[in-house]
């Protein structure tokens, strides 16, 4: 059963992250992406690491969804095709990734280090996670947590440093 | 681990999804369209982590932690990516890396 799920799973993804950056509409684009995010939650859950499933629903299909939407609104003409390199400059790029697709799919599957197990484990349990995360022990991970925690607050001011809007003209007469 | 599911099926798919990443990062030119391509990528290593570390060594947490810590780097990443786009938009109408060649404040 879980099996079809994946296979159903895997489908989605690979169509809509095709459809998402071949589609000549941007605003479509984000929506084929969407998709995607949302099924890749989907491979989570079937992982029963049900924790990163919803960050992955929260923060990925949620917030960095949202905030393309808006990009894309307030840049783009929504009806307008996207510019992308001419036709017929496209099939470099694609003879490239497929034969590097091929490639890494042939190295992976020669290097047989247990890529054939298959069978059945335990949930990750957000108590396990957040241990990890807030232990000081040798595999304790309380040092990349609060560095993390800065860079994303360094990311946030910077953000809102860089998008300020200058005062409007008008404004400073008012 | 996913029952009747090989980790080699999930490293393909993970393959797969990343390539499709790379064809879209080479071949847009709009600088959001690009960023899109770039959380296709993200997304599939964030997957492979956490598949390797489940199929692998299911007794660490050290992968399935990591992948967290990519997805916060690219919410991060995105959301300054996104500022320094609308600047630039601002600033010329236009978020095309062809025609674009400023970024003074």
């Amino acid at each position: 059963m879980e099996q079809y799920i994946f296979y159903i799973l895997s489908a989605i993804i690979i169509v809509f992250a095709l459809l998402s950056v071949t589609t000549t509409k941007l605003y479509r684009a984000t929506m084929y992406l969407l998709f995607v995010l949302v099924a890749v939650s989907g491979i989570y859950f079937l992982l029963k690491y049900n924790f990163m499933a919803a960050v992955q629903l929260s923060v990925y299909a949620g917030g960095i969804m949202i905030l393309l939407v808006y990009a894309v609104m307030l840049t783009d003409n929504i009806g307008q095709p996207i510019r992308s390199i001419p036709r017929n400059w496209k099939i470099l790029p694609a003879i490239i990734t497929v034969a590097t697709a091929v490639f890494a799919i042939y190295a992976i599957y020669n290097f047989n280090v247990g890529l054939a197990i298959n069978g059945n484990s335990e949930a990750t349990t957000v108590e396990q996670v957040g241990e990890k995360l807030l232990s000081y022990s040798d595999t304790g991970f309380v040092l990349p947590f609060e560095v993390i925690s800065i860079l994303l607050l360094a990311a946030m001011i910077g953000a809102i440093v860089i998008a300020k809007a200058k005062k409007l003209v008008n404004q400073e007469n008012i | 681990m996913i029952e009747g599911v090989t980790l080699f099926q999930i490293m393909s798919l993970t393959t797969i999804v990343f390539f499709i990443g790379v064809y879209g990062f080479l071949t847009r030119t709009n600088l959001i369209a690009m960023l899109m391509s770039l959380e296709l990528m993200v997304n599939a290593e964030a997957i492979n982590f956490v598949a390797i570390n489940k199929y692998l060594s299911p007794a660490v947490l050290q992968g399935q932690i990591f992948s967290l810590f990519i997805v916060a780097l690219a919410a991060a990443e995105t959301a300054l990516a996104l500022a320094i786009i609308l600047h630039l938009y601002r600033l010329t109408q236009n978020i095309d890396v062809k025609e674009v060649k400023t970024l003074k404040h």
